[in-house]
């Protein structure tokens, strides 16, 4: 029941922007469907913590503490997007730039793109998985072109030519753990090999050979969808040019949701092949992508271009998380993915109103927001000092996890490349910070103020990460019943 | 059918698609390139349709009706409506030029026989053998999509790497779940369809005609 509300929502949501006219209501029916997908993750968290799990639809759809982990993700960074939807659209509705028919287009795209991440962290079986994921690439297309200018409809094609040749490529990975299944031996139904638990039992009969060449083809596609080195080229693109919510919510949870597949079909690989080369993959972009953010940050001189490469390099974080691969290492990925989505939702969403106000997206051009926007400008900063991993916010912790489980592995090496990235994008990104927030006010320039609207869901966020950060709570548990399923 | 006559076919469809993929390097003008694209949907839905017969396999019959309706006739409709007529129709400066993709090309086959070697010793029948001809397809996809410039080409890249993969799902597993095949072919169709809405809103709104035109994102 549960499960299926999960999902219900979203579609509902989606269904009723399509067939009744745009108006603010019909926002805020989005909003709530994400409310009702965190209670229901909530709920289903508490039900899944001692290692259990949930099934329904004849077991197509399955709730383990990893799932439930991932549906609590996408429902808090959902309603923080979706509440400044409503603002965003009516906005530009204001402003001419864009129709009642394109606003509901939006609606509908926007609910059915959330759907379709929800549907791949419910799904048991990798096939489903597969397909969802795919989905997201169709239902986000137009989303990032929503905005109908010339650059938008660029970015939207490179998205969407990038993106499916990656998930092809995790097709045929897949299409290869599935055939190594079908000669595993021990299989009744082919069907049944397709299961994500199945597969995990069977995984020490999964022919060897094969399974390295498919995991090598999942890293790429999947990788591809997640924003890593060598194929994050889309990425810068296709975050800058979207809507902010809709910025938020794919640099926020849909990397995220990608990297949950890898996580699965990990385990399956570290089953029929030994930590060892799941972890040289991982490891290798990983660090690929630290450097090509590191890089690219310095000279970097559009506000949401900044943002779109630090979350290469947050991805890079946890793919370096991941490879090493322990529960403390996989809790602390975990509670990373729930960080960066907050934080870096936060600051899309307020770089949104930046542009909204400002009229521009190059760093040099805005100036002293904290004196101009002063509770907006705030917001920014504080958000922007959670995503580099200062205390007292999660993001702290979660990296802190990250490296020590690195270190415990005999990775310390590729923590310590990670870590000079890490200072060197610490140094760009304050750099450009102070730009935007500090500097003189102009004569005849007054602080105008942010409405409550805005202020209240985004301090909202920066709490809560900050709660994690020094309580880990309430989620430890969970974290560590995540980590479990999937950790070496 | 006999033996070697079934054998025979499969070769021959397999070979189809590998060679239709270098024809779509081969050749500049689009319209070209997307009737060979058709010929390969129509070898591809061939190859399965053998399978499935040999295999009784009635999900897989019906599969491969669904490829050649899609791959060999909806989607290069699709595709010839909206291949520009007079001097734009042709790839004039890909990034690579024709001969050297053609060597490349056969750099990518010698690849796809080195890696998919797990693969076909895994695979005891004899369609396991052809895997790497669906390999050598995607490698050969992947290099279209990197090299051309228009729009058209991009997307018959996208599409060889589709076929290529269904060819190997075809030899190697003897096609997925059917649910699944259905699912992944609508992705297909859709991600066209998408593909095909964008270039028209560039050509409508912009004038822009074709993707070498659109040159401003960058770092």
């Amino acid at each position: 029941m549960l499960v299926l509300a999960v999902l219900v929502a979203p579609l509902v949501a989606s269904i009723c922007s399509g067939l009744v006219p745009w108006r603010r209501s019909i926002g805020w029916l989005g909003c709530w469907a994400m409310v009702v997908v965190s209670a229901c993750g909530a709920a289903l968290a508490t039900r899944v913590l001692h290692g259990s799990s949930v099934t329904t639809l004849d077991g197509a759809l399955r709730v383990d503490a990893l799932s439930a982990v991932m549906v609590l993700v996408v429902g808090l960074v959902g309603t923080l997007a979706c509440w400044q939807s409503v603002r965003y659209l009516a906005a530009e509705i204001e402003a001419g730039h864009c129709s009642r028919r394109h606003a509901s287009l939006y609606g509908v795209l926007v609910q059915a793109f959330l759907a379709a991440m929800l549907l791949a962290v419910l799904a048991a079986n990798l096939a489903l998985t597969w397909v969802a994921i795919e989905a997201t690439t169709i239902a986000t297309t137009f989303l990032v072109g929503h905005r109908g200018t010339r650059k938008a409809l660029e970015a939207s094609w490179k998205y969407i030519a990038i993106c499916s040749v990656g998930i092809a490529t995790a097709f045929l990975g897949t299409v290869l753990v599935y055939l190594a299944a079908l000669h595993a031996g021990s299989y009744v139904h082919a069907p049944a090999s397709l299961d994500w638990t199945s597969l995990v039992a069977e995984s020490h009969h999964l022919d060897r050979g094969v399974m390295r060449l498919a995991t090598a083809l999942l890293v790429l596609g999947y990788g591809t969808k997640v924003g890593l080195a060598p194929m994050h080229s889309w990425l810068p693109d296709a975050h800058s040019q979207a809507p902010a919510p809709v910025s938020a919510l794919m640099s926020g949870v849909l990397l995220t949701v990608a990297f949950y597949a890898l996580l699965r079909f990990k385990a399956v690989a570290d089953g029929a092949l030994g930590p060892g080369f799941p972890r040289l993959l991982l490891v290798i972009v990983g660090l690929l992508s630290l450097v090509v953010a590191a890089s690219l940050l310095i000279a970097q001189h559009d506000y949401k271009r900044m943002l779109a490469y630090s979350s290469i390099e947050h991805m890079g974080l946890i793919a370096l998380g991941a490879a090493a691969g322990t529960p403390l290492a996989i809790a602390a990925v975990l509670l990373h993915v729930l960080g960066h989505g907050l934080t870096k939702a936060v600051l899309f969403l307020s770089s949104g109103e930046i542009l909204s106000s400002e009229g521009t997206s190059e760093i040099g051009e805005v100036r002293a927001l904290l004196a101009r926007r002063p509770a907006l400008g705030a917001i920014f900063g504080l958000a922007l000092v959670a995503l580099l991993g200062l205390p007292p916010f999660s993001l702290f912790v979660s990296e802190l996890g990250m490296i020590r489980a690195e270190v415990e592995v005999g990775l310390g090496w590729a923590a310590g490349v990670a870590l000079a990235c890490m200072v060197v994008v610490f140094a760009a990104m304050t750099s450009h910070g102070r730009q935007l927030l500090l500097g003189p006010v102009g004569p005849g320039e007054h602080a105008s103020r942010t409405p409550g609207i805005v202020v209240v869901p985004l301090v909202s966020a920066l709490v809560a990460c900050a709660l994690l950060g020094v309580l880990a709570w309430p989620l430890a548990p969970l974290l560590r019943a995540a980590a479990k399923t999937v950790a070496l | 059918m006999s033996q070697s006559g079934y054998v025979a076919m499969l070769d021959l469809g397999a070979g189809v698609v590998l060679v239709c993929a270098v024809v779509t390097l081969w050749r500049r003008s689009l319209a070209a390139i997307v009737r060979a694209l058709a010929l390969q949907g129509v070898a591809l839905g061939g190859v399965a349709l053998f399978l499935g017969l040999r295999q009784h396999d009635g999900a897989l019959v019906v599969v491969s009706l669904v490829v050649v309706g899609e791959k060999g006739a909806a989607i290069p409709a699709v595709l010839m409506r909206v291949v520009p007529r007079g001097p734009t129709s042709r790839e004039l400066s890909p990034l690579v030029n024709v001969p050297a993709s053609l060597v490349a090309a056969g750099a990518l086959t010698l690849l796809a026989f080195a890696v998919s070697g797990p693969v076909v010793a895994l695979v005891p029948t004899t369609t396991g053998r052809l895997v790497p001809l669906g390999l050598a397809t995607v490698l050969i996809g992947v290099l279209a999509m990197a090299v051309r410039k228009k729009a058209v080409s991009q997307i018959v890249g996208l599409l060889l790497v589709d076929n290529g993969i269904a060819l190997v799902a075809f030899l190697a597993t003897g096609g997925f779940p059917l649910v699944v095949e259905l699912g992944a072919s609508l992705d297909v169709l859709l991600v066209v369809v998408v593909l095909r809405v964008l270039g028209s809103e560039m050509r409508s709104r912009y004038g822009v005609l074709d993707l070498d035109e659109l040159q401003e994102l960058h770092d």
